[in-house]
């Protein structure tokens, strides 16, 4: 009997606990992964945005994060439909999007945007590495004696030279000029990548607290935001790896050794580190300006026009998830890292824990649009608190719960540190 | 083989097979599935005659196949007390699947509430189901084209076909749609479309004792729904999002939402 009433479990009703008048199928049916969706897209648009700073505009101080930017940028990629896959009730299905394609509907085009995405992500990877690629291929087949490992390095990157061994100063020159044009491209389709996932919660109409135009554009400035951030901190925790590692010879934290990088002596490192950290946070203040400029003007707009939904939304915004909206988004998560970066004489560990708080608080963002979205009836009579399961009992509350969230979080470290073993993001540039 | 040959026979080739595919045609479920294209379903509730017995709901679950103990439901019944201070408060226990059996109404966390008689003015009861709109917002959104509207006017879901991303169902201004308990899939109302397109009543309205729920074919000018929503002043609920709602209501308080 028990067994039969768990199974009678309707999805949303683990964590949906409701309160006065609520429709009868109303439940916090988008929960923790369509929370993290937009977040890491938006990390992903970010960080590519952040390297194309330097491809296109010419940025000489954020050359080195450029690269690092892009690697990992293309390692988020794939954890940006992580959450999708693992939110669908019939997650197998999810190629039917490819497959037959609705669209009038605004998620019908994601897959579409996003392979667009990834092949100029990786053409792009592949233009920056193309040389690298080469002279890769060249060191290992001079060596005699080679280890499994390096075998395998060799055989991958022959496949990933594509039959070049081009290394003539014109093909370097039409390199150079495939970057600039594949992360001049990049920019405008990332900013659509994430925009459009603004465009699929502000189209909402049924939704009071989604429905406004402002939507698309709050949510490219907060990725964008979010994604510097987040290449602030990754870049200053690796390079921190890097040079622990370094002084003490693991090799095991240093992966993109194998593929015999450069210098990585630690007082070498740290130069780097502090310059690239900082030069980086000038970048994120702007950013962040106009982010929360344009969430507080939604709030103001809602507020004063006052719409049939202000009341319930009044209740959400200023009761029921005040200290989510007030506290942690906009205190913790975007004044108090904003006050950090300002203050003169920022170090490196100062502007990484200013970037961490950043990162909570576009998570927060998140949390509150789609969760608030759904903290209030359809007929503005009654409320829903969402409760994130955090001990599973089952598939479902596993992945839409805690584990589910530990997963997407950890999976893009984990692409990374293979990634990084083919393509070193930390290897630097020669000027020429 | 040269040239020439190898140009003639694919010419050959391409024409053959053209031609025989030119004899595929697409099919778009809308045309194939619609039963009758010269018939709108539309849904009419007497709100005055409705007393919450809760028999449409335990009807509907149990001819759609909708576990009764899922706290899900294609249709159900919502009651409405107005009091004095010109308070209005609602409640719809487990979609009143077994009626409204305690004057008490359930505000879920909040417990139970007891209002006296004598400080209600107005006690009534709305039934509710899908508004088979003649712009459905949920079929605007569904990514994959699984949810789909017939020419006679309902809007159907291709349990084969539906994801279960839950847009259509964050997409609906009525909350008529959940995931089915054991299929994973979107669900909602059809009017019972099995019954309806053979002639046969929805299992609501054939299990409503007060005739409190109808079910009719707006393109009849003869069928008695037709002649109420002409003559009569229904109402529908939520108009303000455009989405043109085809159950009418007759009775409807401004309260009503």
């Amino acid at each position: 009997m028990v067994e039969n009433m768990a199974q009678m479990m309707v999805h949303g009703e683990a964590w949906t606990v409701k309160d006065l008048f609520v429709l009868p199928n109303e439940y916090v049916y988008w929960s923790i992964q369509i929370v993290l969706y937009p977040y890491m897209t938006g990390l992903v648009a970010g960080a590519f945005v952040l390297s194309s700073l330097y491809h296109v505009f010419g940025v000489e101080k954020l050359r080195e994060i450029a690269r690092f930017a892009l690697v990992f940028s293309f390692a988020l990629l794939p954890v940006a439909m992580l959450p999708l896959l693992l939110h669908l009730q019939k997650p197998l299905r999810g190629v039917n999007v490819l497959v037959t394609p609705h669209f009038t509907s605004a998620i019908s085009a994601f897959g579409i945007v996003f392979l667009t995405y990834a092949c100029i992500v990786a053409a792009e990877i592949w233009f920056v590495y193309r040389t690298f690629i080469i002279d890769s291929i060249n060191r290992f087949e001079a060596k005699k004696d080679r280890r499994a490992i390096e075998s395998l390095m060799l055989m991958i990157y022959r496949i990933l030279a594509l039959g070049t061994r081009d290394k003539s100063p014109e093909a370097l020159e039409k390199d150079h000029k495939a970057v600039k044009f594949l992360a001049a491209l990049g920019i405008p389709v990332a900013c659509f990548l994430h925009g459009y996932a603004g465009f699929i919660f502000g189209s909402v109409k049924a939704n009071a607290l989604w429905m406004t135009p402002l939507m698309p554009v709050i949510f490219i400035m907060s990725a964008v935001v979010s994604g510097i951030a987040l290449c602030i901190v990754s870049y200053a925790a690796f390079m921190g790896i890097r040079r622990w590692a370094a002084s003490r010879n693991k090799t095991v934290l240093l992966p993109d050794r194998l593929a015999g990088t450069g210098e990585t002596t630690e007082n070498h490192l740290r130069g780097i580190q502090s310059h690239e950290v900082k030069s980086t946070s000038r970048y994120l203040l702007l950013f962040m300006v106009l982010a929360i400029s344009l969430e507080l003007l939604d709030v103001i707009f809602r507020g004063y026009t006052a719409v049939k939904s202000w009341d319930i939304l009044r209740d959400v915004i200023y009761e029921h998830d005040f200290v989510k909206i007030f506290v942690l988004q906009y205190g913790i998560g975007n004044v108090l890292p904003f006050i950090m970066l300002l203050l003169p004489g920022i170090t490196v560990r100062r502007a990484s824990v200013a970037c961490l708080l950043v990162l909570f608080g576009v998570f927060m963002m998140r949390w509150n649009v789609v969760i608030g979205g759904q903290a209030f009836s359809l007929t503005f009579a009654g409320f829903m608190h969402y409760h994130l399961p955090i001990i599973p009992h089952n598939y479902e509350t596993f992945k839409e719960g805690l584990g589910g969230t530990l997963v997407v979080f950890s999976a893009p470290f984990i692409i990374f540190y293979f990634l990084n073993m083919i393509f070193p993001a930390f290897i630097e540039e020669e000027t020429n | 083989m040269k040239r020439r040959d190898f140009l003639k026979k694919s010419i050959i080739f391409v024409s053959g097979a053209g031609l025989s595919l030119s004899a595929l045609e697409l099919l778009n479920p809308r045309d194939l599935l619609a039963a009758n294209p010269e018939v709108r379903w539309a849904f009419l509730v007497d709100t005055h005659k409705c007393v919450g017995c809760g028999f449409c709901v335990k009807a509907c679950k149990i001819e759609n196949e909708i576990p009764l103990p899922a706290n899900v439901t294609r249709t159900w019944v919502e009651r409405y007390v107005i009091t004095e201070d010109g308070e209005v408060r609602m409640d719809s226990p487990k979609g009143a699947l077994h009626g409204f059996t305690s004057k008490k109404l359930d505000q879920n966390a909040s417990g139970m509430l007891e209002i006296p008689d004598e400080e209600t003015t107005q006690e009534f009861f709305v039934p509710k189901l899908c508004n088979q709109c003649d712009k459905p917002p949920c079929v605007q959104v569904c990514p994959v084209g699984a949810t789909y509207q017939t020419n006679d006017g309902v809007v159907l879901v291709d349990r084969s076909w539906c994801i279960g991303c839950g847009y259509c169902i964050m997409g609906c201004p009525y909350g008529v749609r959940f995931f089915h308990p054991e299929h994973h899939v979107a669900d909602k109302c059809t009017f019972c479309y099995h019954r309806i397109t053979e002639g046969r009543k929805t299992a609501c309205t054939q299990a409503c004792p007060f005739g409190a729920r109808k079910i009719g074919d707006l393109k009849d000018p003869e069928d008695p729904i037709t002649k109420t929503v002409l003559n009569q002043r229904v109402g529908v609920l939520r108009d303000e999002y455009g989405t043109e709602p085809h159950v009418f209501y007759i009775g409807l308080n401004k309260e009503v939402r």
